[in-house]
């Protein structure tokens, strides 16, 4: 691996540029590995990382159906925070963030992580007693979250309007200031070429067809339209798309995948110093460092693979984006598109054991993964290299919806479902 | 936007209607286990390809009916009505 620092971007520059090699091999499939990761995501390469920088576990494949980091990696808003309501889901999102802060230094790549803050704005007397609720619950277990006047919320992010006439009156905002922004395709990318340089096979254009499973009911390989890989371990990070890889496997998931569409501007000079989220009216907004401002829309209502989404669901935004931000009415988006999610009932995610033997699974992110990516991967790798959870995802199990511990965070996403 | 063919009212589009998650699952007695009661609330087939799903028209005749999409192209294959069986597509 060429590893980046000033001296070594001098050294390139000076001599045009000439002799960087690309950030990750591109092999072709070997007939057996002893653990493959289905999906080729910020989650799923992260995974590969982990198992391989902390479980030793270098013969790895990585197995993308299209390009990494084109599926939610890629769609996403980029948005990081960690102010859940439950011990549980701030436990898991935390320690996320946490590793937010240094990741960027891990990997020698930068991840462009900005730490500007995220406010969610409160429009009614529900909403600021839910709000303060989380405040109070977030400090509790020790995540920065303070609760903010209209005329704070202001100071801290001048474009938004908060005058006495607004459809949405501003009544409020919890503020996280440790919340913020990352480029997401650096996240992927970054993952990919440390975990390619401790030997993992990042195998694109390889989509998974079949699951196999031995006599005892174990898996022992996959088939791709690359060739079939024996192997008794996968990890199925496949997003949108893990009931169908899942459904390989014999198994039903309790997953219903939506398409979740996003927004961006034409670029503008910096205007938006921070990220603003409405629960209740169904906007989030912050600014790439392009320019672009960029706007979070909500779900369909039906389950879909389409990756487009309806019009009116984004117009919807686009009316609340206006309201609260009047100086955005005549910028022209520039591009819009979807994401497929998949979504619990209780709106957490599954980093699980399966009930098949050497399967495992790490979905149900449903509209909010990207801010889990190194969270979310240190302990699936745990989970997948010790065949037992990590303490911070044992209760995000399949079985919980048996037992009813359900981890309900529906109301803790930053839109409403 | 879709346009939903209702079984009472016809094509309309889809702001008239609100959608009523996966079709054809049934209380049975199975369902009073704690597996086939965690199988009736939370599993679900989420298929990429035709699903069967409710729909109501709430903002027309207001009655439920049930639909086949593709979930790939959100196409409607087929809408037909609470009690029917599942068309067969060809």
């Amino acid at each position: 691996m060429q590893r980046f620092n000033a001296l070594s971007l001098l050294r390139r520059s000076v001599r045009g540029h000439q002799g960087w090699r690309p950030h990750w091999r591109d092999p072709a499939p070997k007939p057996a590995y002893d653990a493959v990761i289905i999906g080729g995501g910020g989650h799923g390469l992260g995974t590969a990382f982990h198992l391989a920088r902390d479980h030793g576990m270098r013969d790895i494949a990585v197995l993308e159906r299209g390009w990494i980091g084109g599926g939610n990696t890629g769609r996403n808003t980029t948005v990081i925070r960690s102010n859940y309501l439950f011990d549980e889901s701030a436990a898991l999102y935390d320690h996320a963030l946490k590793l937010w802060s240094g990741l960027s230094q891990t990997l020698n790549y930068n991840v462009m992580f900005s730490p500007r803050g995220v406010m969610m704005l409160a429009h009614t007397l529900h909403d600021v007693q839910v709000g303060r609720r989380h405040v109070h619950a977030n400090r509790l277990n020790g995540v920065d979250n303070e609760w903010l006047t209209p005329e704070q919320a202001k100071a801290f992010c001048p474009p938004l309007s908060i005058g006495p006439g607004l459809r949405y009156p501003v009544l409020g905002a919890a503020l996280q200031r440790r919340g913020g922004t990352a480029r997401h395709d650096a996240v992927a990318w970054g993952y990919a070429r440390a975990a390619d340089a401790m030997g993992v096979d990042i195998i694109q254009n390889s989509e998974v067809t079949a699951i196999r499973r031995d006599a005892q009911g174990a898996v022992s390989g996959v088939e791709t339209t690359r060739g079939a890989i024996r192997t008794k371990k996968i990890g199925v990070v496949a997003a949108g798309h893990t009931s169908v890889v899942m459904a390989m496997a014999g198994l039903r998931l309790p997953l219903e995948s939506y398409p979740l569409q996003a927004l961006v501007s034409e670029p503008v000079k910096p205007v938006f110093p921070c990220v603003v989220m409405s629960n209740s009216i169904h906007a989030y907004i912050s600014q790439s460092d392009k320019g672009e401002l960029v706007i979070g829309a909500g779900t369909d209502a039906y389950v879909s693979y389409s990756q487009r989404g309806g019009l009116h669901i984004a117009a919807h935004t686009l009316e609340a984006i206006c309201e609260l931000f009047p100086r955005f009415r005549r910028l022209r988006m520039l591009r819009n598109w979807a994401g497929i999610v998949d979504v619990t009932p209780d709106r957490s995610p599954i980093i699980a054991k399966t009930p098949v033997a050497g399967l495992y699974v790490n979905c149900g992110w449903g509209t909010g993964g990207f801010k889990a990516t190194p969270g979310s991967a240190h302990v699936f790798a745990w989970t997948m290299a010790k065949d037992a959870p990590h303490p911070i995802n044992a209760p995000f199990t399949m079985e919980r919806f048996r037992e009813g511990k359900l981890i309900d965070e529906a109301a803790a996403a930053a839109v409403a479902h | 936007m879709l346009l939903i063919d209702c079984p009472f009212c016809g094509e309309r589009p889809e702001l008239e209607f609100s959608y009523g998650g996966e079709a054809h699952i049934a209380r049975t007695p199975d369902t009073a286990s704690d597996d086939g009661w965690t199988a009736f609330l939370y599993d679900r087939t989420n298929p990429k390809g035709i699903h069967a799903e409710r729909w109501r028209h709430v903002h027309g005749c207001g009655r439920f009916f049930n639909a086949l999409r593709d979930t790939v192209s959100d196409k409607f294959r087929a809408t037909y009505r609470i009690g029917e069986a599942r068309p067969e597509l060809e």
